[in-house]
Parts: C-alpha cells; structure tokens; sequence
C-alpha cells in the first residue's frame, strides 16, 4: 500500500514498545457489537492505472466546456486559468499546509491573505475584506446575520435580483435564528419596488447586482434611504470581474459586500469548491465573521503576519461566536489572489472590457433572431433572453447539436410559469466567433 | 468616601451613595494577559447582580465581566476602546470599565471587602 | 539576529507585497485589445482605478515560490496536529480533478451531459454509506461545522415534525468550539456535560442532564482526548430513550475508518471531514467537505439537493417538489452541488486505498499514536492512561516549575524541523499538547521526533527556560505580537498617500 510506510517489523517492534499484542487489541474499548464483522461491500485497493482508468471511464461521461461552444453564467463562468496559476498553487507548502496558526512557519499563507484581504477590498470599494468564506450563498446568510447583529433587527429582504441559491441557503441557514428572512420573487425585468418595502423593521436589503437575469444597478439611492431608516445594505457579486468594469458596491453605499469569487479563481469544476469573498466597512469589523490576517512585527521588529481578532470566532467564543465557521477556502482564496496578481490593473480591467464586448456582440445578434428578446438594457457578461419556446427544451436540443447554449431559469424557479421561456446566456474571453455563430445557427433551427 | 467591594469573579466595585464604579481587579488582569479590547454596555442599560455586563478580550480568550450589583449604567470608560492596555497598566484606577446607579443597595453586603478577597485569592494559589 | 545586508538569509527571501512591486500598466497576461464599440453599462461604468497591484510573470512566480518556502506543509515535515488528521496528500487526487470532465464542466449543464458526474457523486455516498453502515447521506455540506450545522437543522427538522421541538442541546466540556457554536446557529441553548475524571463523557452526568427539554446530545468519538467513548451505545439509548437524537462528531473518523460500524453505535448523524480522513489538502485552510451521513430518523429530512439514480440514469434533486414522497428537505445549505472537486480528491483516494486499505490505515494511525504515547509517557505527562486511539494527550505538568509553557515547549519543536502539535486544546487538561501522528509516517519519522521531545523536556527540567522562550530561533519570523495585531488591526495594505491623508 503506497501510501503506507509501516512495514510489518516496524509493527512488530512498536507492538513490542507499547507493550501490546496486536494492532486489534489496541481498539479494546470499541464494542464488539460494533467491529466491522461484515465487510462493507466495496473494492479492495487499486494501484494508479486502474484508479486512472476508472476515473477516466467517468469522466468521458461528461461533456466538458472545452469540448462544446459554451455559453453557460447562472452563477458559475468560465475564464481562462492562466498555466502559472495552476502551477503556483500546486507547490506542496500551499498545498499542504495546515491553518496558519503557528504564524512563525506560515509566513507564506499569512502574506498571501493579507494580499487577498487587500485585493477582495480594493475590488468591491470597501474597507475591510476576511480570509474568505465556504461561497457566496453562504457568505450571504452570513451577512444577513451580520446585518441583524449591527441593527438589532430581525427583518431580512432579499431582492429578486439575487442568486436563488443564496436566496434559498440565507433563507436555511437563519431559520432558526429568530429572524425573518423574506424572498422576493424573481425580477426578470428588474422592476421590483424596493424603495417601498424597506422600513425601520429593516436589518438589511440583500441586492445583486449585475442581478441573475443581468441588470445592473445604481444601488446608491437604496443605500442612501437605507441609511436613513437605520437599516444596512448588503450588495451580492456573483461575477467578480465585472468590478473591474462597473461602479464597484463600496462606491454606491454598501455596507457589506458578499461574492463568488469561483470565476476568478477555479476552472466552473461543476459547482465547488468555490470561494466566498466577504468585505464590509471599518466600524463593523468586529462583527465580521470568518479568519482574519492581520500585520504585526515580531520579537526583532521586522513586518509579519498573524491571524488576528480570534475571540470573535467559534474555538474562542464557542455559542457566543460571530459564525461557527472554521476551515473556510484557503487555497481558492490563494488562486483567486494569485489571478489578480497575474492580471494587475491592466489585464483585469482589459479582461472585463473583453467579456462585456463579447456580450454586448452576443446580445446584438441573439437580439435578431425572432422572437427572441434580451432583457436587460445594460448588463456586464451575461443577459437573460426570452424565446419563444420553453427555455428547457431548446437547451436540450442544443445540447444535442453539442452546444452548451444557456441556463433554462426554470431549472430554478419550477414554479413561475411567466419564466418558462427565460434562458440565461453568459459570454466570456473563452467563446470566439464561430462559437457564437454555431450558437446562433443552432437557434435558427430550433426555435 | 467610597468603599471597595469584590466578587468571585474578579470584579471591582467601589462604592459612594447610590453610584459605583466597576472593574476588574489587578490578579484577573495578569490571568488575562494583554487585554486587546472590551466590550462595554450602553449607557442606560439595565443589569441584574450576576447578569453579564462587559466582556473582556485578550488574545486567546473572551471572557466576560458579570454585574457585582443591580442597576443602571451612568458611564462607560471610552478611553478603554482606544487604549485596552490600561486594564493591564492601571486596573484599578484608569483601568475602570463602567459607572452605575444602584437600585439595591442590600445586595453589597453579598460580597467581600479587601481583606477577604486578598485571602480568596491566596486559596486559588 | 540576522547579519546579512539584505536581511535574506540564503534560501530564505525577505518578500515584499505585491503592492509594493507595482508598475503602473504592467500585467502577466496578454490580452488583445477590446473591439471598440457602445458599451451597454447604463452608464455605470467604474471611473475609479482598482488599484491592483502590476507585475510580470516572472515577478509572479518567483513572489509566491519564495512565498511559498516560508510554509511548513505535509509535503515537508511531520506535522502532528491533533484532531486535525494531517496526512499525506497524494498526487493522483490532483490529476484526476483536473481531468476536462471533472474539472471543466458546469454545474448547470443538462443532466445528460454530466451523468458522469452524477455517478461519481452517487459513488462517493455509496463509499461512505457502506464504511459507516448508515443509511443516509447528505454531501453538500463544505466542511466539518457546516456538516454539524446539517446534522443539527436535521435533528431540529425531524423533531418538529413530530412535533416536539425542544430548547437544549447537550455538549462534552471536551468538545471542539464548533459544537457549541453550530448548537447556537440552530437556536438552542448549550448546556455542558461533564467528564468522569478518565477522559470520556460521564454517562451519569449525561443521564442527569437530559430531559423533555433536550433535543441533542453532540459526542465526539474518538474524543477530543483521542480516547474511544466505550459507551457510545449506552449513551445513545439514554438519549434515545430521552426522546432526543445523538450527533457525532467525525473529526477523527480516522481512527476507526474500515473498523467500526458507524451505524450499530445507535447515532443519528455524523459529519466526515473529507480533507482530515479522505486525505484532500488542507490547502492552508480549506476547502474541505462535510458530508454528514444520517440515520432512518434523518434521512427524510436531508438538505437539497442530492443525487437519485433511476431507470433513465442520474437525476439531481433540486427542488422538495421533485423529491421522493416522504422527502422533507429542511433547505438548502450551499450554493450550486457541493464540493465537487473534494469529492473527486477523495473518491481517488477511496479506490487507491480500498477497503482494505482503509482498515490498515486506522489500524497504523491507531498503532502510531500509542508508540508515541509509550515512547513519552515516562517523561511528557500523559493526561490518561492509554490504550488511545489515533491520538495522544499529554499536559503541562511534566513542565511544573521550570519556567516553560505549552507555548514554549512548541516553539522549539519548530527550529527541531517538526511542526508543533495542537497546543492549548481540549480545555479539559492544563496546557494541552495533542498529537496526532496519521498512518502515513514512518517509524523513523516517530522516533526522530519522540527522541527530540524527550530531549526537549530534559531540557526544560534541566532549566533552560531563557533558550525555550527565544524559540523559534531559525524561521523566517521570530515570535509575533498578537497583542498588536489585535488592539490596532490593520487588515489590508493602505496606498501610501490615503495613509499619509488619515
């Protein structure tokens, strides 16, 4: 067994040692009631080659976004992971290292945070930004909770311009909390009245924007009425990128900031892990759930870093802490910081001018084929269309002309049948045009 | 003329008329080590004798400050949120967490007096 | 002191931020130019620089490899943290979720055309069904509190359907700090169950706590002595008989992986950390996977969404509405299907393992940690008597009066080249030191590092408390002020002339 050192002597001596007579004898307090007397109906060991083959055989079973024009957002897109990147975090002492929490020999993990910290700040337009979060869902709950504990309210309204995921795991994961989250329904046409709901029972307004079916959206007169009611706003960011060409929700007035940082982080990799970006102002710090790195200096004076504000969290506070969260996303938060090194200033604004393009390119064309509308006026990668076909059966048909065209949105909201027809399209630097042109093709036909 | 009282928990509270003063004392301060914040109560507040009041951090631990008396938060130290260290440097006198108004006197005579409580915490050693 | 000029010392680089390396315009990627045209921003196109930091990918690389050589990791020393279960991380696991079809597919596709995926899903929950005997299982909680938080929703959903919610839950005093934290998320009261004095929860005490009040009782087994809860099946009827539910806590499922029939010790859930057992990287701080296996009593109540399989294949449930008759969903705990890619490392790990693999790992993880216990028991102070399970506990009382700390004694163990083990946890001994070896060290590795302890504590007895508190003497960074870091945080770096303006 390759991944065992011990050989049989060794056993020998060290049963010797301990003064045992076998490995068995050691699990003495075990009840005999609950041995494995029966073997569990699995395989015994296998080497590499047939670990590979077998892997191999399932993984062919799926159709891969290289192998097909792909055109698929819906909270998960896809952008290109530059060669160094997926080098860079394979380097075993990234790789396999624990939590920081001897900071003396994890100076390489704690400066890579203080850098994430500092880029998921400077992304969103906010003050302070933590280690990072399990994904944006849960990051979301989370900030609802924030929101409560800053207010002392109990009232939480999620927008329908929100991800339905997030809507549906704030909405779990507070269900016992004695607050009372309330889920609009979807807004394909951004029109909700928020403006009207809000009031001083009001923790916070969970907005998106760009939203699920693409609008963006100047949250900065929410914000303002917000405030004034004493209420907090908490701005989600399903896409990452397009803070490098859109007013980012730190300059509009948001207080907390929640994202996914998955697409620039982590090829789509059917849905996780991904990493929940979490960023808010100053004076909430200490309500911030999540690790944290700080900057101090050691025994000699020099710069260094070390995790910090521990008491908020659950091995200090225990049922008093901020969260319960302990392993959160560390090596995807390092991918996500590593490809916005790469990228610097230039490449990410160039890359979200690059996406948005493609877009705008898609939206036009898409936008001539009848009976087909695009419904937001202004959007950053992904739009959501309406056809004159059910949305689900005309992403079958394309998937069988081998064309990942769109999201069908009642794969989320079952229930809305004014949404049947809806489909969600992204576009990023990966599609070229004779992806957009088999796409458009594909539609003629189809619809 | 104020008079010094003291609680199990290490807390403080010296006393004139119907309005005391709390904080921790100089032994809880060492056990702690370097204090990096406290949370206080808000002016107006309600405590009830037992009830928690404050918490008090330091780097490894949180670990909370319970109301010696019953009453109504007058006052909260506001040079603590910028300066934590003075639990450390002056617990007794700078060091001071909160200021309330008491609305049961009988309860003092719960507690210890100075000589008691040097010998309460000779036993724990 | 360092006496170099440039503060490097050989190997080791003195590292900027990345901040600091800026050059306006620089970039490690090539990008052609946007074709220019209308831009369909409503006007909100951002009018502020970023402020991202501008280097070449040389730059890159050489910042995060000399970066990189300030970590320890398992790849590089023995790291014996306790409960955390640091194991090698095999290679393989990282090919195979990076192969096109796992990694490249998106989790919103047509079923039909992620049937694969769905498969190695439905593989992995076969896998860990079978190694637990549990009937249930729910995989998308992303790590080990988030699976207790699955277990306790579970628990609380399953009681209120039968219509007799109760306040309390019920936690060890050993427990880990996400016990209690999770108890509290799911709306209950925590109260605190005591130890008998031998490392494991008092039965009497458990029975005296418990009532038509307690919907739980959380247990860790192996606990976080590293001791085997012999009771568990006792301790479950009284909870059962109770009317409330056991949660167990699998953090160090290692220790009877292969073993022990999950299922016949009478729990209703039990989180699996799959990057602590299954061996998926710690990556510095996750991603990990929680997959919460559940009993009868739960299983009916599981979070969406979950994999069936059916005459026309693998279908994913994401919706109560599409669930079997019975299903009660109690929500939905993450975005999108899970950790997909942790399912992946470690169904590769499954297989290259085996089942008889994974008995003879917790059999040498069991077998390591008792050397270590009988190797230091005669001059560290073993908390209890053994025989321990994957783990051993000592305290500080071998270090009674000579000026060391826990803290202290760690502190050296790193300039020896080892990484310290858990300091200060669990809080039911004094100045804990916990030591979890794995199954995938040798017995050279154990008896390098058993000799450098018994040296260390001969040292310490022998009153070098001056050279433990200048430890660690030879790592990049000398001992941090935490103190600092916590009473003035500065969390991000800050451009020169916003801090010169504040």
């Amino acid at each position: 067994m390759r991944y065992l050192p011990l050989t049989d002597d060794d056993r020998r001596a060290m049963l010797e040692t301990i003064g045992a007579d076998s490995v068995d004898a050691l699990f003495r307090d075990v009840p005999r009631a609950a041995w494995n007397t029966a073997a569990p109906n699995l395989p015994d060991h296998l080497g590499e080659i047939e670990v590979e083959r077998a892997l191999s055989v399932m993984a062919r079973k799926n159709l891969d976004c290289g192998a097909a024009p792909c055109f698929l957002g819906a909270g998960a897109y896809r952008h290109h992971t530059p060669a160094a990147l997926d080098y860079l975090i394979q380097r075993g002492e990234f790789l396999t290292a624990y939590t920081p929490y001897q900071p003396e020999v994890s100076q390489g993990t704690l400066q890579t945070l203080f850098e994430f910290q500092t880029q998921v700040a400077l992304i969103t337009g906010m003050d302070v930004a933590n280690a990072s979060m399990y994904d944006a869902a849960t990051a979301c709950a989370e900030a609802g909770a924030m929101a409560a504990r800053i207010t002392k309210r109990k009232r939480i309204l999620v927008s329908g311009s929100v991800h339905p995921h997030y809507a549906s795991v704030t909405a779990t994961q507070l269900q016992h909390t004695g607050l009372d989250v309330e889920v609009l329904p979807p807004d394909p046409l951004a029109m909700e009245d928020l403006l009207g709901r809000v009031d001083e029972d009001l923790a916070c307004l969970i907005v998106q924007t760009p939203g699920f079916f693409g609008h963006l959206r100047d949250v900065s007169k929410l914000a303002d009425a917000l405030h004034e009611l004493g209420a907090l706003l908490v701005v989600a960011v399903a896409e990452p990128l397009s803070l490098g060409l859109i007013t980012p929700p730190g300059e509009m007035g948001a207080d907390i900031v929640v994202a996914e940082g998955q697409s620039m982080a982590t090829p789509p990799s059917f849905g996780g892990p991904g990493v929940g970006l979490f960023a808010t102002r100053s004076k909430y710090l200490r309500q911030m759930p999540g690790r944290l790195c700080g900057e101090t200096v050691d025994v000699e004076g020099r710069r260094g870093y070390v995790l910090t504000l521990s008491t908020r969290e659950q091995h200090i506070r225990r049922e008093k802490a901020t969260s319960n969260i302990c392993t959160n996303s560390g090596l995807i938060a390092l991918a996500f910081s590593i490809h916005m090194t790469l990228l610097g200033e230039a490449g990410f604004t160039r890359l979200a001018e690059i996406n948005h393009a493609r877009a705008v390119d898609l939206a036009g064309r898409l936008g001539q084929l009848e009976g087909v509308k695009v419904l937001p006026a202004a959007f950053f990668n992904e739009f959501a269309v309406t056809l004159p076909k059910p949305a689900a059966e005309v992403v079958e048909a394309l998937a069988a002309r081998g064309i990942l065209g769109g999201v069908p949105v009642s794969r989320f909201h079952p229930t809305y049948p004014e949404l049947a027809e809806v489909m969600l399209v992204a576009a990023t630097e990966m599609n070229t045009d004779a992806d957009v042109d088999a796409l458009v093709a594909a539609l003629k036909e189809i619809l | 003329m104020s008079t010094m009282y003291y609680t199990e928990d290490h807390e403080w509270l010296s006393v004139e008329g119907k309005t005391a003063i709390v904080g921790i004392t100089d032994y809880a301060q060492q056990q702690l080590g370097d204090v990096v914040f406290v949370e206080l109560p808000d002016e107006g507040k309600e405590l009830a004798q037992g009830g928690e009041a404050a918490v008090v951090e330091s780097v490894k631990a949180a670990s909370e400050v319970y109301a010696p008396v019953s009453g109504t938060v007058t006052a909260v130290n506001a040079d603590l949120e910028g300066t934590p260290a003075l639990v450390n440097e002056d617990a007794t006198g700078a060091g001071w967490f909160f200021a309330l108004t008491l609305s049961d006197p009988s309860e003092l005579d719960n507690l210890m007096d100075a000589a008691a409580y040097e010998a309460f915490v000779a036993g724990l050693e | 002191m360092v006496d170099t000029i440039t503060g490097n010392q050989a190997l080791q680089i003195e590292q900027p931020l990345i901040f600091e390396q800026d050059e306006p315009g620089r970039t490690a990627v090539d990008l052609p130019a946007p074709t220019i045209q209308e831009d369909r921003l409503g006007g909100l196109r951002r009018k502020t620089k970023v402020g991202l930091a501008g280097l070449s990918e040389p730059q890159v690389v050489r910042h995060y490899t000399r970066l990189s050589q300030k970590n320890y990791g398992i790849d590089s020393v023995f790291y014996p943290l306790g409960s955390c279960t640091m194991k090698h991380n095999p290679r393989l696991n990282e090919k195979m979720a990076r192969l096109p079809g796992f990694g490249d597919i998106h989790p919103f596709q047509p079923e039909s055309t992620v049937q694969g995926a769905l498969e190695l899903m439905d593989t992995l929950a076969h896998w860990l069904k079978e190694l637990t005997g549990m009937p249930a299982v729910a995989l998308s909680p992303a790590a080990g509190a988030h699976g207790e938080l699955c277990g306790l929703m579970a628990i609380r959903a399953a009681l209120e359907a039968r219509g007799d919610a109760r306040k309390v839950v019920l936690v060890p005093e050993s427990a880990h700090g996400t016990n209690p934290a999770t108890a509290a998320a799911c709306g209950y009261e925590v109260e605190s169950i005591p130890g008998d004095g031998n490392g494991r929860v008092s039965l009497a005490g458990l029975k005296d706590k418990l009532g038509p009040h307690v919907a739980a009782f959380m247990v860790t087994n192996p606990n976080t002595c590293g001791l085997f809860e012999g009771e568990i099946i006792e301790i479950s009827k009284a909870v059962h008989d109770a009317g409330a539910l056991v949660y167990m806590d699998g953090a160090n499922y290692n220790a009877i992986m292969g073993r022990v029939k999950v299922a016949e010790l009478g729990i209703d859930a039990m989180h699996i950390n799959l990057h602590k057992t299954f061996s998926t990287p710690h990556g510095g701080g996750g991603p990990g996977a929680g997959p919460t296996v559940l009993s009868d009593a739960l299983a009916p109540f599981a979070p969406l969404p979950f994999v069936v399989h059916g005459p026309d294949g693998f279908r994913m449930i994401e919706h109560a509405r599409d669930a079997a008759e019975g299903q009660q969903p109690f929500g939905r705990m993450k975005g999108f299907h899970g950790q997909f890619g942790v399912f992946v490392r470690a169904l590769s790990y499954m297989m290259s393992m085996g089942k008889d693999g994974l008995a003879k790992a917790s059999g040498d993880a069991v077998l390591n940690a008792n050397y270590l216990q009988a190797r230091l028991k005669g001059s560290l102070s073993a908390s209890y008597e053994g025989p321990v399970m994957h783990e051993a506990l000592f305290d500080d009382r071998f270090l009674k009066d000579t000026g060391v700390s826990t803290l202290d004694f760690a502190k050296a163990m790193i300039d020896e080249g080892f990484h310290p083990m858990t300091m200060y946890f669990p809080l039911v001994v004094h100045g804990a030191l916990l030591m979890e070896p794995t199954e995938t060290e040798s017995k050279q590795t154990l008896d390098a590092f058993c000799d450098t302890l018994l040296a260390l504590a001969a040292k310490a007895k022998a009153g070098n408390a001056d050279w433990f508190k200048a430890a660690p003497r030879h790592t990049p960074r000398g001992r941090l002020d935490e103190a600092q870091a916590a009473r003035k945080p500065v969390l991000r770096w800050t451009p020169p002339a916003q801090v010169a303006a504040e």
